[in-house]
């Protein structure tokens, strides 16, 4: 139980500090691979002091109490997932915090926004599936939902599991916000849309939205790592190396990349849930 | 120091200009000047604008557009022009359907004189409005801006400027 508490409050402190670091190496290794300086490591974190400098402004005041749910919710995903609950939980409560995002691009009444909120919502419907199925392929390995007796089983789920773990892979790009698959925003500048569903979002609205993006990449992150523990140090560290080569991948996919449209991110996505994961579900059914 | 002038984000409007002056704007982003190193981004939503850069001289056409786009921006901001067209006219000057300068509009905070402003000048430019930036930014703390006044500030109409601003980059 204090080992429980302990690693929520490690979560809470150290993910956006985490999330914060890795946004900032993305844009540095972005930057690195299109031969540009790039900015500081901390520039998300000066984007975000900034933010809450700014003067606030808001098109409806109900659009920063969803804002304000959606970080919560998300904290609150994260925070069972590392307490060790439910992995199931975990998924139903990012979708609910992902769902206060599009209510408050909707709230906005901006066209802009809207199809920003629009093309979140397919998104959403576009990863959704292989997020499941990736929960009932550690429930069929393990025979277990928590994430409390995934994170310490006596067998590395990766190889009878490595459908779903390429699956989740492709999803990553979708979750990340990563082109090709970055329609309904991107952390890139200059784009189509003006600024898809963050587009009215003002000064710290904005700086809760990007706070948010941090929480939720660690646990996303997470994710990834569930594959590799085995109970030992060494399955630990197989699994932070992949999350950061993981990490790495979709950077470089961010970069190699065009946005496409949201018919083949929907369409490619359900392709690889069907194939790869649903598959691999039926080879863990043969196998044990 | 404060941190709106570590991460200034730039919104560009294109009012009358022969482009020159907008190709310039761009070549700051490219390798060889690289204004992200400074965290400048180029963003295309006034909204979450920090500098307004406007290129070329104001016309009958577009002054409402202009200053829509800096009414929706939220304070601190600053205005920079951007080229001789932006300062005064340029040779647009008497042209019947030009205003002038940008300054005509909005307040403007800092001039890039030029045909067309070098990068290094933009960059400059821009510099210099951090400066300003973070004195408004120090007198918005002493007395923040009327809530009242941001609201209506904010319902307007942010679909027509922004379509506005598409268009004029990409002319």
């Amino acid at each position: 139980m204090v080992f429980r508490i302990i690693s929520v409050v490690a979560y809470l402190v150290l993910a956006p500090i985490l999330g914060c670091l890795l946004a900032g190496l993305d844009r540095k290794l972005s930057a690195k691979m299109q031969r540009r300086v790039g900015p500081p490591i901390l520039q998300p974190y000066y984007d975000v002091r900034k933010l809450f400098e700014k003067e606030k402004q808001s098109p409806t005041r109900f659009q920063d109490f969803y804002i304000i749910a959606y970080l919560v919710f998300l904290i609150g995903a994260g925070a069972i997932f590392f307490a060790g609950g439910d992995l199931l939980l975990v998924i139903f409560t990012e979708t609910i915090g992902s769902a206060f995002l599009i209510i408050a691009a909707y709230s906005s009444n901006s066209p802009y926004a809207e199809v920003g909120a629009e093309r979140e919502l397919l998104q959403m419907m576009a990863y959704e599936p292989m997020m499941l199925l990736t929960a009932v392929g550690f429930y069929m390995f393990h025979g277990s939902f928590t994430v409390h007796d995934l994170i310490s089983p006596d067998r590395m789920a990766f190889l009878p599991m490595i459908g779903l773990f390429l699956g989740f892979l492709y999803i990553l790009t979708i979750k990340f916000r990563k082109s090709p698959f970055d329609l309904s925003m991107s952390h890139h500048a200059h784009q189509e849309l003006v600024r898809g569903i963050t587009t009215e979002f003002v000064g710290r609205t904005m700086g809760w939205i990007e706070i948010s993006h941090w929480y939720e990449n660690v646990f996303i992150l997470g994710f990834i790592f569930l594959f590799f523990t085995n109970g030992s140090v060494a399955g630990c560290v197989i699994g932070a190396l992949v999350c950061i080569a993981a990490y790495f991948l979709e950077v470089l996919i961010d970069n190699c990349f065009a946005r496409m449209k949201w018919q083949f991110a929907f369409k490619s996505a359900w392709i690889a849930a069907i194939v790869l994961g649903m598959v691999n579900i039926f080879i863990l059914q043969l196998m044990f | 120091m404060a941190y709106v002038t570590k991460s200034p984000w730039v919104v560009h409007y294109d009012g009358s200009s022969c482009n020159g002056c907008d190709i310039e704007v761009l070549a700051c982003l490219t390798p060889m000047y690289d204004v992200e190193r400074f965290g400048i981004i180029n963003t295309g939503n006034p909204k979450h604008a920090d500098v307004f850069l406007v290129t070329g001289s104001v016309n009958e056409q577009n002054k409402d557009v202009v200053k829509q786009i800096y009414d929706q921006m939220p304070e601190p901001k600053v205005v920079v022009a951007v080229g001789i067209c932006a300062c005064s006219g340029g040779v647009f000057r008497d042209c019947y359907n030009i205003l002038g300068g940008v300054d005509t509009v909005i307040p403007v905070d800092c001039y890039v004189p030029g045909c067309a402003a070098r990068p290094e000048a933009i960059i400059d430019g821009v510099v210099k409005g951090l400066g300003v930036l973070e004195a408004k930014r120090a007198a918005m703390l002493e007395n923040p801006p009327a809530k009242a006044e941001v609201a209506e500030e904010a319902i307007g109409e942010p679909a027509e400027a922004a379509e506005e601003i598409e268009e004029g980059g990409n002319s």
